[in-house]
């Protein structure tokens, strides 16, 4: 043996890409990554609190769903969070970095409460509705496009560019709610057209939240599809796996990414609207409130499937609504909803990991090097 | 665009499944109007009374400190439940806010933030049984609702006091010959443009002047009521503009630690902030809440009726002056604001008595302030008589709006 050789010391573990687990085995690894997680929320909950594990437990489940008006606050916020996740879903799957949803609802819902300033008290419902949705999706969907012209155009780096545009969408929203504010110079709008309603979307059997509910769910039926069995569907996991054998067996590769980004704009500019005009009435700069970038981690948990995002959506809002309640309950800082979803998600994500890549030991048979 | 009226079409039919479906649920929405209205409160023991607060930030800002510790004051001394949420932001969050303390059996919810008032009277629409009571609040007195109240305190009187006490500091500071009289500039941060701001900054002006007659003030607004970094920015820029004296009216500890560091006076608000700044720290003033909140404990306990709009000033302890800094302060400062304090119980001072001030050179015989607010901001009260602009008396928030001689803003962008 030559001296280098020697040296060589095979590492106590390497990582090693694995094939496809199994089905289930895959699932069972997730589902077990949520039991630690929420093992572990329990324990800091226990020592933040004095809580027994139980009683946390039981506090998050009826912060979910423990009254009617929570289940309804649950499923509204679960609808939002998919809508925003359906939208980037798309892009994802081509591997278009879209991390500028956050934006891209904003500017939907700015477009939305913009026709309910102006035009609230001098247009027709008749009018005015179409209006909105219109202006909403078409805003979204130009905040979409920009960048997927640009990337198809120069070849500019997406990740960026759809991250600098959610600052413009802040800093235009910033501008509106001064300009609009009411009173003057308080900066915020309040209620748009609290007296007349004018432009909020209409309570379904007396509940604010069916209606976008409703069209969520239309949507990601739609999604799904679109995505398994139309041929843009096709063409944009072509283009996700290998751009140059898309461009092989004849798709034009920038069409597809712009034609993808408009939809998933357009599909960002919904959740504006559903958020302005469906619950918030209103619009601030937190609108979208970080689903832009949650909507990445439903949609990448659930392997861009649009049913399995109804899941990994519903576990998420879940887990942040019973964090929520905790923190009510024990008179917690609200940045400990924070830390309880910051557990969940890294645990989940841990599990992607272990589902994607196994750990080799070292193999003892060589003996002991020390 | 096609596809777009399938799913337009889908989902209105799913629409009207739904609501010959659900029609039952819908006269929720309609008792607002009808009979709660005229539902008297019943009387409650204390000990089954649970109140409920929405706070804007956390205990980290000097506003929403002062709220929580007045909460905890008064809810302790009735023993009362307390449930809290804090860095509720201006916007359907709070809504979400209130609903939740009302559907969590809360027989009072009360938020602290100018921009709450619209989500909370939505809430107390939806929730008539439930007393919702607001901070600095302007609409209780024109939305006719009977379980949604406004409050506030006449703060103006506290802020005259602290001025004061920076106008015998600054005329302390030209004694001592560390710049003539003409060049005693105070600075001020405030938060935002609208009539709170503008009240407070006046008042505190006018404060100062009654004490040094030649100082001026130059105002830098934040459009943010917590941003520690762009407070400092705003202190630091006006120390630079040559400020002797500042003062501030927004909640984080930015423009205190600016002064801190800078070794330039402060004179604070919300609190005292001699612990973290204790060269500089000369006095503050604030609004105790903990009377306001005890009223409305005891109106639920005895079933009676939380007025509309309620508003006390110093002499009900409503408005507080903190200890002086004696390291800071000019001496027998404690001595003139006792003095200064006995003249406006008695009513021999007023506040904003027109003739110590100037609007574009002239003297003001007649304001018409909007004491209700509407979308136009009409002027529609006379609030100049017997010599003074009546401030808070129309409603408790702060209506002064003018824009008095000797103070200049420098951004008027928010």
């Amino acid at each position: 043996m030559s001296i280098k050789e020697k040296q060589i010391h095979e590492p106590l573990f390497h990582i090693a890409k694995r094939d496809a687990l199994p089905f289930w085995l895959s699932w069972l690894i997730r589902i077990l990554s949520v039991v630690a997680a929420l093992i572990a929320c329990a324990a800091v909950t226990v020592v933040l609190t004095g809580e027994n594990p139980i009683n946390v437990y039981a506090t998050m489940i009826d912060g979910a769903i423990g009254t009617e008006r929570r289940i309804w606050s649950l499923f509204q916020n679960i609808a939002m969070l998919l809508c925003v996740s359906l939208a980037v879903t798309p892009a994802f799957k081509m591997k278009f970095w879209n991390i500028g949803a956050e934006g891209q609802v904003l500017v939907g819902g700015l477009a939305t409460a913009a026709c309910m300033i102006l035009f609230g008290d001098k247009l027709s419902p008749v009018i005015l509705y179409p209006l909105m949705i219109v202006t909403s999706i078409l805003a979204g969907a130009i905040w979409g496009f920009i960048p997927a012209f640009f990337k198809a155009k120069w070849n500019t780096n997406e990740t960026l560019f759809t991250l600098m545009m959610n600052y413009i969408a802040i800093q235009i929203v910033s501008f509106f709610t001064y300009k609009w504010s009411v009173p003057k110079g308080s900066g915020q709008i309040g209620v748009i057209n609290a007296s007349t309603q004018a432009g909020w979307l209409p309570n379904i059997g007396g509940s604010p939240y069916l209606i976008n509910i409703l069209i969520v769910a239309v949507l990601t039926i739609g999604m799904y599809i679109y995505l398994k069995y139309n041929k843009h569907g096709y063409e944009i996991s072509v283009v996700g796996e290998s751009e140059n054998t898309a461009r092989y067996v004849g798709i034009n590769v920038k069409k597809v990414i712009m034609r993808t980004m408009l939809l998933s704009g357009a599909i960002c500019g919904i959740a504006g609207l559903l958020l302005v005009s469906g619950t918030d009435h209103t619009i601030t700069r937190n609108t979208a409130a970080g689903r832009g970038f949650t909507a990445i981690m439903v949609s990448w948990l659930a392997k861009f499937n649009p049913i399995y995002m109804v899941l990994t959506s519903f576990l998420i809002v879940f887990l942040q609504k019973g964090a929520i309640e905790i923190s009510t309950i024990y008179g917690l800082n609200d940045s400990f909803s924070e830390i309880i979803t910051g557990i969940i998600i890294f645990f989940i994500i841990g599990s992607e990991f272990f589902v994607n890549y196994t750990v080799k030991f070292r193999e003892s048979k060589k003996g002991a090097n020390k | 665009m096609k596809k777009f009226t399938k799913i337009l079409a889908i989902l209105l039919a799913l629409a009207l499944v739904f609501s010959f479906a659900a029609c039952t649920k819908t006269d929720d929405e309609g008792n607002n109007n009808g009979e709660s209205m005229t539902a008297d409160v019943a009387e409650k023991g204390l000990e089954d009374i649970k109140v409920g607060f929405i706070f804007l930030h956390d205990e980290n800002s000097t506003y929403d400190l002062n709220f929580i510790k007045a909460a905890k004051e008064a809810c302790d001394k009735l023993g009362v439940e307390y449930v809290q949420k804090v860095n509720i932001p201006e916007s359907n969050e709070c809504y979400e806010a209130a609903v939740d303390l009302a559907d969590r059996g809360c027989d009072i919810v009360f938020a602290d933030s100018f921009g709450h008032e619209q989500y909370i009277i939505q809430a107390a629409k939806e929730y008539p049984e439930v007393q919702f009571c607001h901070a600095t609040g302007t609409m209780a007195h024109t939305e006719g609702l009977k379980n949604f109240h406004n409050a506030f305190a006449s703060i103006y009187e506290g802020r005259y006091l602290a001025g004061v006490a920076a106008g015998l500091k600054l005329n302390e500071m030209i004694a001592e010959g560390k710049f003539t009289a003409d060049e005693a500039k105070i600075g001020y941060v405030g938060a935002y443009t609208y009539a709170e701001v503008i009240s407070g900054y006046t008042s505190y002006y006018l404060g100062v002047k009654s004490i040094c007659p030649t100082a001026t003030m130059e105002v830098q607004f934040t459009g943010s009521w917590y941003d520690e970094t762009a407070e400092k920015e705003a202190a630091t820029k006006l120390i630079s503009n040559g400020c002797k004296l500042i003062s501030q009216h927004a909640d984080s500890m930015g423009a205190p630690t600016a002064c801190e560091n800078a070794g330039i006076p402060n004179v604070s608000y919300n609190g005292s902030t001699v612990d973290a700044c204790p060269n500089t720290f000369i006095i503050s003033s604030r609004i105790n809440w903990a009377p306001y909140f005890e009223y409305i404990i005891n109106c639920v306990a005895n079933g009676e009726i939380i007025a509309t709009d309620w508003c006390k000033g110093i002499t009900d302890g409503s408005v507080e002056l903190s200890a002086i800094n004696e390291k800071a302060a000019a001496a027998g400062t404690a001595e003139k604001i006792e003095e200064i304090k006995a003249g406006l119980a008695n009513g021999s001072i007023k506040v904003f008595d027109t003739s110590t001030f100037t609007v574009g050179g002239e003297t003001l015989a007649s304001y018409k302030a909007d004491v209700d607010t509407d979308a136009a901001y009409t002027p529609d009260t006379e609030v100049i008589s017997d010599g003074y602009f009546h401030e808070s008396e129309f409603r408790s928030a702060p209506y002064f709006d003018l824009r008095i001689d000797g103070i200049t803003l420098l951004n008027e962008k928010f």
